[in-house]
């Protein structure tokens, strides 16, 4: 059992008064409207919301992928809006580890040489590269297809090639936007408990998206609820099934 | 990201759309062997019109003459010079000193005289002048009837096709065609030419013998009319000579022989007439150096001797400048379809960009920076430049080789000697492939800062 105790920690995500907002035409939108929030090193968080609550969008804010149209994000001690692209580009490098819906692997690389482009960008030398890449593999059940492209592998095993590239430059925070969407209920779970070991045993700080509320409920400790761009739910999971359910099917 | 993981990836990309992106490639070596072969083109032209003039002797040649015969080639030299009175007479004593002067081949007196020359009993009176046994290589002697003196001393002569024409009362009027030099050959070579001459001899003062005739009483030699027979070895086409224009001779002996006849000249009868002295002195000297380079410097140490001198020096500088300029236009016309190749390079990369926006988007999104992207289809694109130009060096090349080929075999149906009319010097390999890669890396500006610029949010939502 993990003695791990968010409460205690420090503050890895702070958001404050954070807006995005678009203009489509004559139409503002406000995709995210003023929202507030505190995220503990160590956390789980899941961001709940319907389709258009402007999850994903904060979610991006978080990244660092967007810049807020006004208020603050500050990740890691990082005032996100401060920073120029070249900054940005390095903390999405080493602060934070993304997973996708689309699991978003390029399909002309190999699981290895799609888990390998990260270090690329970190000028990781090239004999360790390789290595690493591979323990990485391994740790999600996949050594044995390292040579294989994208498009000859199932859903579960490309999310679990995207969980090792998120996690290669080993960041503090792992965002995922919808990690189990495109997967059957029975993969979900094989990837959940990834997610789920990638927090307790390392103390990574979790930021989930998801529509979800069983999934959210099942393995976050917080969920954070949003609708139409604003925080409308903010509440500690007490029923949250922890290290002794894993394997548990959703 | 590191330069090899960019020049990886970049070829990584390159293979996935191979055919695309070959067809690019062949499009900038199409447009880099057009470069190569028009500027190897006007490279080789210009070497062959270097080699051609270097050997007529002109260029490496200065002309000396003395500021007491002439008031000189130009205003500035007879203003900066000495007065013709203090001018050093140009005789022997000035010939050896010319020649040891560095770098300085040979130095020799020009002798010529107009004088009488008998051929099956007819005269004719021609420009007769002394070739020095260097002149063997001469240009103007390439494809010649017959051949060169066989030695310094040999009682040869050389024939200009005009006087051999007129030897045979050949020569052809005006609207006839030309006699080919290869027709009067047959007829000539091997007969024997009578020349007159006025030998100069050292006179004894009182005395004198019966085919003496004194010219002048106060002259420190006499003048005895004297015959040689010369035997004609070669007719030449094209004119040795060329730069006399009105005092160019017809006839050429061996310079040695003439000088050891004591041909009696023109500049020889103002000598009379002024009484100086019983040293032979000459109207002009030709003082070759062993490169055109060295013309300048020669030029220089002789005008300080007290000398006129002239070269045609300054005529290759308006021929580099003319190639120079011919080499620009080539250079411009061979880049047009490296131009033209070029918006083929700007096309294929915004294609990949459109192909790869998601690409593009997944990479930012792991951490890529902009210079990250950058890097990268500037490699794409420097990796087409770079292959593209040694495929297109090669291209022309063969082009270049193709072209000088066909030229020989036309030149050869024309009875002309072969030509080396293309050059591919090593400074145009390098060159060409470098002028490849930046071309190819501008076209790669605007598609490479267009994916550093895309919003990673944007490209991750493009299916």
């Amino acid at each position: 059992m993990n003695s791990f105790h968010p409460s205690n920690s420090t503050v890895a995500i702070q958001t404050e008064n954070v807006c995005r907002h678009y203009k489509m035409g004559e139409t503002l939108i406000r995709a995210v409207d003023s929202i507030s929030l505190e995220v503990r090193a160590g956390e789980f968080v899941a961001l709940l919301g319907t389709s258009g609550s402007g999850k994903s969008s904060l979610l991006n804010l978080i990244a660092g992928l967007d810049r807020p149209t006004s208020g603050t994000v500050v990740v890691q001690g990082q005032n996100l809006a401060t920073l120029s692209r070249e900054e940005l580009a390095k903390y999405r490098l080493r602060a934070v580890g993304m997973v996708f819906q689309s699991f978003n692997l390029i399909p002309s690389m190999t699981l290895l040489e799609n888990v390998e482009l990260p270090m690329r960008f970190a000028e990781v030398d090239r004999d360790k590269r390789g290595a690493l890449a591979e323990e990485a593999l391994r740790r999600v059940g996949l050594i044995a297809r390292l040579r294989h492209r994208p498009t000859e592998l199932s859903g579960g095993e490309q999310q679990r090639a995207s969980l090792a590239r998120a996690l290669i430059n080993q960041p503090q925070v792992l965002l995922a936007d919808e990690p189990t969407g495109n997967l059957d209920s029975h993969t979900g779970t094989e990837i959940m408990n990834f997610i789920r070991e990638f927090n307790e045993a390392m103390g990574m700080t979790v930021v989930m998206v998801t529509h979800e509320r069983a999934l959210a409920e099942h393995y976050a400790r917080r969920m954070i609820c949003l609708a139409d761009g604003k925080l409308v739910g903010d509440a500690t999971n007490s029923a949250a099934t922890f290290q002794e359910t894993r394997g548990t099917t959703l | 990201m590191k330069l090899y993981d960019s020049a990886e990836l970049a070829l990584r990309n390159l293979r996935e759309s191979f055919l695309r992106n070959s067809l690019t490639t062949v499009g900038i070596s199409v447009g880099v062997a057009s470069l190569v072969a028009m500027l190897s083109l006007g490279i080789g032209l210009q070497q062959m019109a270097a080699r051609r003039l270097q050997k007529s002797g002109l260029f490496d040649t200065v002309v000396v003459t003395s500021r007491r015969d002439f008031r000189g080639f130009n205003r500035e030299q007879e203003r900066n010079g000495p007065s013709p009175d203090e001018s050093p007479a140009l005789d022997d004593i000035a010939l050896q000193k010319m020649q040891r002067i560095p770098n300085v081949a040979e130095a020799y007196p020009d002798i010529r005289l107009i004088t009488e020359l008998r051929y099956e009993g007819k005269q004719h009176l021609t420009m007769v002048a002394g070739l020095p046994f260097s002149a063997k290589n001469n240009d103007a002697f390439d494809g010649m009837q017959g051949s060169f003196f066989s030695s310094e001393m040999a009682q040869e002569v050389i024939l200009q096709k005009p006087f051999a024409e007129e030897l045979l009362g050949r020569t052809p009027k005006t609207g006839e065609d030309d006699v080919k030099v290869a027709e009067l050959g047959p007829p000539l070579l091997g007969k024997e030419l009578t020349m007159r001459y006025a030998e100069r001899t050292p006179s004894v003062e009182g005395a004198s013998s019966p085919k003496t005739s004194d010219v002048s009483a106060g002259a420190a030699y006499s003048v005895v009319s004297r015959e040689q027979k010369l035997k004609i070895v070669g007719i030449s086409d094209l004119d040795p000579d060329s730069m006399r224009g009105q005092a160019r001779a017809r006839v050429f002996l061996p310079l040695k022989l003439a000088q050891s006849l004591h041909l009696m000249q023109t500049s020889n009868l103002r000598e009379t007439s002024d009484a100086v002295s019983g040293v032979p002195t000459y109207s002009n000297v030709s003082v070759r150096v062993s490169s055109p380079k060295y013309v300048q410097q020669a030029e220089d140490a002789i005008k300080k001797m007290g000398f006129n001198t002239f070269s045609i020096i300054d005529a290759t500088r308006n021929l580099r400048q003319f190639f120079a300029v011919l080499d620009l236009f080539l250079g411009i016309f061979g880049s047009l379809a490296l131009a033209v190749a070029s918006i083929g390079i700007v096309n294929t990369l915004v294609m990949a960009i459109l192909e790869r926006r998601r690409e593009i988007g997944i990479m930012k999104a792991l951490g890529a920076s902009d210079s990250d992207v950058k890097g990268l289809f500037f490699a794409e694109a420097g990796a087409m430049g770079i292959l593209g130009g040694i495929l297109g060096v090669a291209l022309g090349w063969i082009i270049g080789h193709a072209i000088n080929f066909g030229t020989n075999i036309y030149l050869k149906r024309q009875q002309f000697p072969p030509e080396n009319i293309w050059s591919v010097p090593w400074w145009l390999v390098a060159g060409a492939i470098a002028f490849s890669i930046i071309v190819s890396l501008l076209s790669g500006l605007y598609p490479a800062s267009r994916a550093a610029r895309l919003d990673p949010v944007q490209a991750l939502r493009y299916e």
